[in-house]
């Protein structure tokens, strides 16, 4: 039945009717269209089938009693816990701090991460310098390096970011230096015939031609921010999102932690949306199997 | 540009006794050639004879080779490659203005680009054009810079032959309207004899044979007289055809 569908959408021989279609199935099955491999039109809003459907699971379970209110409240619990948060001013207040930590350790990652990754790519020296070093502070854990981080910067904001910038700058600078060494030798070769400057070399054909591997790095790095958030924020906060979950934790408010957990998903769900549009602006001369 | 018959008597490339080696052998063993201004030539030889080299060379693009002699080449010089090294994240019209600048900068371009029948598709992404359509754009990229000589590395080895003898009228026309120097490797014979007025034969690092082909253009290849300058280069090639 498949083949029939496709068949008759088809434009390609001749007529669009039905009977040739059919004509063409009863012969010898010779000349059948092939199987397509790439995956096809994409769905309607596609990437919501999947959570409205776990999202109606859930409700089902919870209308039905399957669930332990205790341990998952119903959806609507959820939200009016939502509500009296936000009306009582504690939610704003610990979204805001949230987001101003998120925001300014991505800041200061992805500005050390572009860095240092074009100051490596491009200049052997830097290279000699940087590579090594950045590698090498890949191979220790981040998250190992919060006691150390306490005693230097107190146990206040400053040091939040800084575990956050070093979270983010990492994947930023290897994919982004990856992509700078990656750069067709061919491309260099014609930057010089055509007497390119080395800065032109640099903004025409360097940072342009390593943009892929960028954002590759970005995305990973918008991930990483929100990581190393959830994480500080539970063990060494006294304010902000995961300083709310883990209180509600000690007094067994299981529907204040999935008001918390909501809100990191809706983070992360709208920052990676976000990298995504800019990406495909930015890249839109790339014609890929997602197109 | 000056009128040509001006410049045939100054020579716009000169190389003397020019040397090059990659890992101890020998790829051009001293090589002395003029090429005059304005002439069109083709630099035969097989796969391996130093044809590239010696364009690498010309080009300045022979940055980690060992070598010797003396050369000098135009200030202006363009090169166009085999492929045609269109920078895929610039729409057409900016590939072509690729290192050049000015205020006339883009509509030098567009004339360019109408030059190789490309007008209209300024705003093209290069993986929107055709194999023919691409070089198409890579010999208007060359152009734009008005150069005195015009490398070109066997430009239409990879495109199909229907296309091929378009480009061959194409780039012959060019040459006609803007009289760069050109020096045009490849290793087909038709091609260097349907094109050039002088066709080099670059044997084991040296020039092996100096013709020049003095037929009227446009040239066919029916032409039964120049059957005769083709087994001439077929056998400073090594190749002889059967016709048994």
């Amino acid at each position: 039945m498949t083949t029939t569908t496709t068949a008759s959408t088809a434009t390609g021989t001749g007529s669009t009717t039905a009977a040739p279609v059919k004509d063409r199935e009863e012969g010898h099955g010779t000349r059948r269209r092939r199987r397509s491999l790439s995956p096809g039109r994409s769905l309607p809003a596609s990437r919501l089938v999947g959570p409205a459907v776990l999202l109606a699971l859930w409700a089902g379970a919870s209308a039905a009693g399957r669930l332990d209110p205790g341990a998952i409240p119903a959806p609507w619990t959820v939200l009016r816990t939502a509500g009296h948060l936000w009306t009582a001013g504690t939610l704003p207040t610990d979204i805001l701090t949230s987001l101003e930590r998120a925001a300014y350790g991505f800041a200061i990652g992805l500005t050390a991460g572009v860095a240092l990754a074009l100051a490596s790519g491009l200049s052997r020296i830097g290279e000699a310098l940087i590579d090594g070093t950045v590698n090498l502070n890949r191979a220790i854990p981040t998250l190992g390096l919060i006691p150390l981080f306490i005693l230097w910067l107190g146990i206040g904001e400053s040091f939040k970011i800084a575990i956050i910038a070093i979270v983010v700058y990492i994947p930023i600078y290897l994919n982004t230096h990856a992509a700078l060494s990656g750069i067709d030798s061919r491309f260099v070769e014609l930057a010089e015939v055509q007497g390119l400057s080395r800065w032109a070399f640099i903004r025409q054909i360097v940072i342009p031609g390593a943009l892929p591997g960028f954002f590759v790095g970005l995305r990973l790095g918008v991930t990483g921010s929100w990581l190393g958030l959830v994480v500080l924020e539970q063990i060494n906060a006294t304010s902000g999102l995961g300083y709310m979950m883990f209180q509600a934790q000690n007094y067994g408010q299981s529907d204040v932690i999935l008001v918390g957990l909501l809100v990191y998903g809706v983070f992360g769900l709208v920052s990676d949306s976000t990298v995504r549009l800019i990406e495909r602006r930015v890249l839109s001369w790339r014609r890929t199997l997602s197109s | 540009m000056a009128p040509n018959t001006e410049q045939l008597t100054r020579p716009a490339v000169q190389l003397r006794s020019l040397t090059r080696s990659f890992a101890g052998r020998t790829v051009l063993d001293g090589i002395d050639l003029d090429l005059p201004a304005g002439q069109f030539t083709a630099l035969l030889g097989h796969s391996g004879s130093g044809k590239s080299t010696l364009l690498r060379a010309i080009a300045g693009l022979d940055h980690d080779v060992t070598g010797s002699g003396r050369l000098t080449a135009p200030g202006r010089v363009s090169v166009v490659f085999q492929d045609s090294r269109l920078l895929p994240w610039r729409r057409v019209l900016d590939n072509v203005l690729l290192g050049t600048d000015g205020k006339d900068a883009a509509a030098k371009g567009r004339s360019a680009l109408a030059e190789v029948g490309l007008a209209g598709r300024e705003r093209a992404w290069p993986n929107e054009l055709s194999g023919g359509e691409a070089q198409r754009a890579a010999l208007a990229r060359s152009l734009v810079r008005e150069p005195e000589l015009l490398l070109a590395d066997e430009p239409f080895g990879a495109l199909d032959a229907l296309t091929r003898i378009k480009m061959h009228n194409l780039l012959r026309e060019l040459w006609e309207r803007h009289r760069p120097s050109v020096l045009l490797v490849t290793h087909d014979v038709d091609e260097a004899i349907v094109l050039a007025d002088r066709v080099l034969v670059l044997d084991q690092g040296r020039i092996g044979l100096d013709l020049t082909i003095d037929r009227p253009h446009p040239r066919s290849y029916r032409d039964p007289l120049l059957g005769e300058y083709r087994e001439r280069l077929l056998a400073a090639l090594g190749v002889t055809e059967d016709h048994a």
